[in-house]
């Protein structure tokens, strides 16, 4: 029998290398004596001891053996499964380390210690989430399976740190710190978020068919929403403190002020406005001429055409539109936190001001497990819509 | 039943129709034929008002066209297009029940046209009742837009260049169901197109169109016969106004009863035009003729062609 030695998948080979170099080079973990100094780096083969080795290099032998096999369903599924099982094992490592070291600390007498993720944590982190989200789109699955499938890789890593093995680890010790905080952070993000949506879309979508109607007026419009877009976010939350503040100085019924809340949204929705009107307008444009023709030549009433015939061959786009607007909501809000609207940003920053890098990563990953899981429930919805459509 | 008074209609600066005058009757299947910006699909669209008209008047069953609301008079009339125009969201069942829904007919009547329209053109109703247009052929989208343009049994069908996208093999075969729907239904039928051979082939009444004008209206024969100008010669095809005559009658019409000649026998439903070319093709002066179930009627005589029809 011939072995092939050519590699067939060169995305994994880069995986299986990159994955090396970080296990050799890189700190796996940091361990320093409080929260605030920067520690000593902790290689991975400190924490692979006796049965360690085998849980570690058993997923990843079988990832190294996958960069040979020809894609197939079964290959596929063993490479989201090998990048899965990894994840998990290298989370695991970490908490129990930090538990070992903060149990050792404890017999001294010192509770300050903290065990922080390092670069090759997350080098290691990143490569598995890749080679699952790699492995999963050759399945070709449709977007809830998609959707489903990278659910299930990162379902051991929730159950992990939902079990308390995580606990010793500077992240989640800053997470119990401030669990009050926290919550009311990430309510707030979300509500910052979805208060935003609604007049975007209360504006957006009628100016987007405004602009289909007529044309004259579209022209302008997109001029005035692209220079919105290029203020950088800092400025418009600034520019909008003061006439907001003399806003509410006039009329304190509205319950509004110049910094919190009213600003934030304001500045969101004025983000937002471009690509929900431009993904309006395109999916009207998109709906062919002659079904328009057709429905008017066949008495529909201007009302019918819109609601039966445009709106619904038109939600495809706008839905498209409605994900990057939210997904770029949720990232525009982190700095919302700089005028006083609070959100995730909040912790962010004070953990950037404080230098404590953990507390940053309190308020980011928040932040970004929102946006991902947003992004996959608007690509489900998208394909709900488009079901009937070739 | 459609009547034009002087009616002009242009775009801006450019006149698309002028001062047109026409009438249209009751169970006609007139074809408006032109080359592009003739005005023919303008004339056609000024009927259920998707463009209205500047000047002159429009009758519609003895009432200006003005009178009626829109939505009214678009739905006593059906509506085909080239590209059908299907709704890709909806089934083929719910494309067809269009305006009887608009008309708010009861769900079981709807139901019940629905299937029968689907018989009609040839689409059997379980196996595409429930299809998206996109899983359907050409033809069969175009089927379904003639079914969606009939639901209602209109008074009026329109048809703006309906076949005008499809293969010659398709087209013919939907030409014809146009020919015996028009024939089994006696609707009026108003059908745009460029194609000359469709026109002669469907039309009891040619509207010759040009630069907004009408050039000649008549039966096939009367334009073939008599073109009244180089014009009209020339769009009909000026080399081919024996054969295109030929080919508005079929075998039958000229058949010599009670004698057979020798040969492989001919449909009596073949046109005098396919006639000609099998006595070329075969070298001989007498075909024997035999009826759709293959019994002999008789014979054609190669010098009956030139016979006078009328």
């Amino acid at each position: 029998m011939s072995v092939d030695l050519r590699p067939a998948n060169r995305v994994l080979l880069v995986f299986v290398l990159a994955g090396l170099v970080a296990a050799l080079s890189l700190a796996f973990l940091t361990q320093a004596p409080n929260r605030l100094v920067s520690g000593v780096g902790v290689p991975l083969r400190t924490l692979l001891h006796g049965a360690n080795w085998a849980l570690v290099l058993g997923p990843f032998a079988l990832l190294a053996l996958a960069v040979f096999r020809q894609s197939s369903v079964a290959t596929q599924g063993l490479v989201t499964a090998a990048a899965a099982t990894l994840l998990a094992v290298l989370v695991w490592l970490a908490g129990a380390h930090a538990k070992q070291m903060a149990d050792a600390a404890e017999a001294a007498g010192n509770s300050a210690g903290r065990t922080s993720f390092g670069g090759g944590f997350w080098v290691w982190t990143v490569l598995c989430w890749l080679a699952a989200a790699d492995a999963v789109q050759r399945l070709k699955l449709a977007p809830l399976g998609r959707t489903l499938a990278l659910a299930a890789v990162l379902a051991p890593v929730v159950v992990l740190a939902a079990s308390g093995e995580l606990a010793a680890l500077s992240l989640f010790k800053e997470y119990d710190n401030r669990q009050d905080v926290f919550d009311a952070a990430l309510w707030r993000h979300a509500q910052i978020v979805g208060v935003t949506l609604l007049p975007t879309l209360l504006l957006g979508v009628p100016l987007g068919v405004a602009a289909h109607r007529h044309p004259r007026f579209g022209a302008p419009l997109f001029a005035l929403l692209n220079v919105i877009q290029t203020v950088p976010s800092i400025a418009l939350f600034g520019l909008l403190m003061a006439p907001l503040a003399a806003l509410a100085l006039a009329l304190p019924a509205l319950g509004i002020g110049g910094i919190g809340l009213a600003p934030a949204v304001i500045a969101l929705t004025l983000y937002s406005l471009l690509p929900i009107v431009q993904s309006t307008l395109t999916g009207l444009r998109e709906v062919p001429a002659a079904v328009v023709e057709a429905a008017t030549g066949m008495g529909l009433t201007p009302r019918q055409v819109f609601w039966r015939v445009q709106v619904p061959l038109a939600l495809p786009l706008l839905l498209s539109g409605l994900r990057l607007t939210t997904v770029q909501a949720i990232g525009l809000a982190v700095v919302a936190a700089l005028i006083g609207a609070g959100g995730l940003g909040a912790i962010m920053f004070q953990g950037l001001l404080s230098s404590a890098l953990d507390l940053v990563l309190l308020g980011v990953l928040p932040v970004v497990a929102m946006a991902v899981a947003v992004d996959a429930l608007f690509a489900v919805l998208t394909q709900w819509a488009q079901r009937r459509q070739p | 039943m459609i009547e034009f008074l002087g009616v002009s209609k242009s775009f801006g600066d450019a006149a698309a129709v002028r001062d047109l005058s026409l009438s249209i009757e009751r169970g006609e299947f007139t074809v408006l034929i032109g080359g592009s910006g003739s005005g023919k699909s303008t004339t056609l669209k000024m009927i259920n008002r998707l463009i209205e008209h500047d000047a002159g008047r429009i009758l519609f069953q003895g009432q200006e066209i003005r009178s009626f609301k829109p939505e009214d008079i678009r739905r006593r009339m059906g509506y085909a297009i080239q590209s059908t125009g299907l709704f890709p969201h909806w089934t083929v069942a719910q494309n067809i029940a269009t305006v009887p829904q608009l008309l708010k007919w009861p769900a079981a009547r709807i139901a019940q046209r629905v299937a029968e329209l689907l018989g009609l053109l040839g689409l059997p109703p379980d196996q595409y009742q429930g299809r998206y247009p996109h899983q359907l052929s050409g033809g069969q989208q175009q089927r379904v837009g003639v079914a969606r343009a009939l639901a209602a049994d209109p008074e009026v069908l329109l048809m703006d260049e309906p076949f005008g996208a499809l293969d010659p093999i398709t087209r013919g075969a939907l030409q014809q169901e146009m020919a015996r729907i028009h024939r089994a239904s006696g609707k009026t039928i108003v059908l745009v197109t460029h194609d000359i051979d469709e026109a002669l082939g469907l039309a009891t009444r040619i509207v010759l169109l040009d630069q907004g004008r009408i050039v000649q209206a008549g039966t096939p024969t009367e334009l073939l016969r008599r073109p009244a100008n180089d014009f009209v010669r020339d769009f009909l095809g000026r080399g081919e106004i024996g054969i295109k005559l030929l080919g508005l009658e079929t075998v039958a019409a000229r058949v010599r009863p009670n004698e057979l000649a020798e040969g492989e026998p001919i449909a009596a439903t073949m046109s005098l035009r396919d006639a000609l070319s099998v006595f070329v093709a075969r070298s001989v002066e007498r075909l024997p003729v035999v009826d759709a179930q293959g019994r002999p009627l008789g014979t054609l005589y190669f010098a009956d062609l030139l016979r006078s029809a009328v």
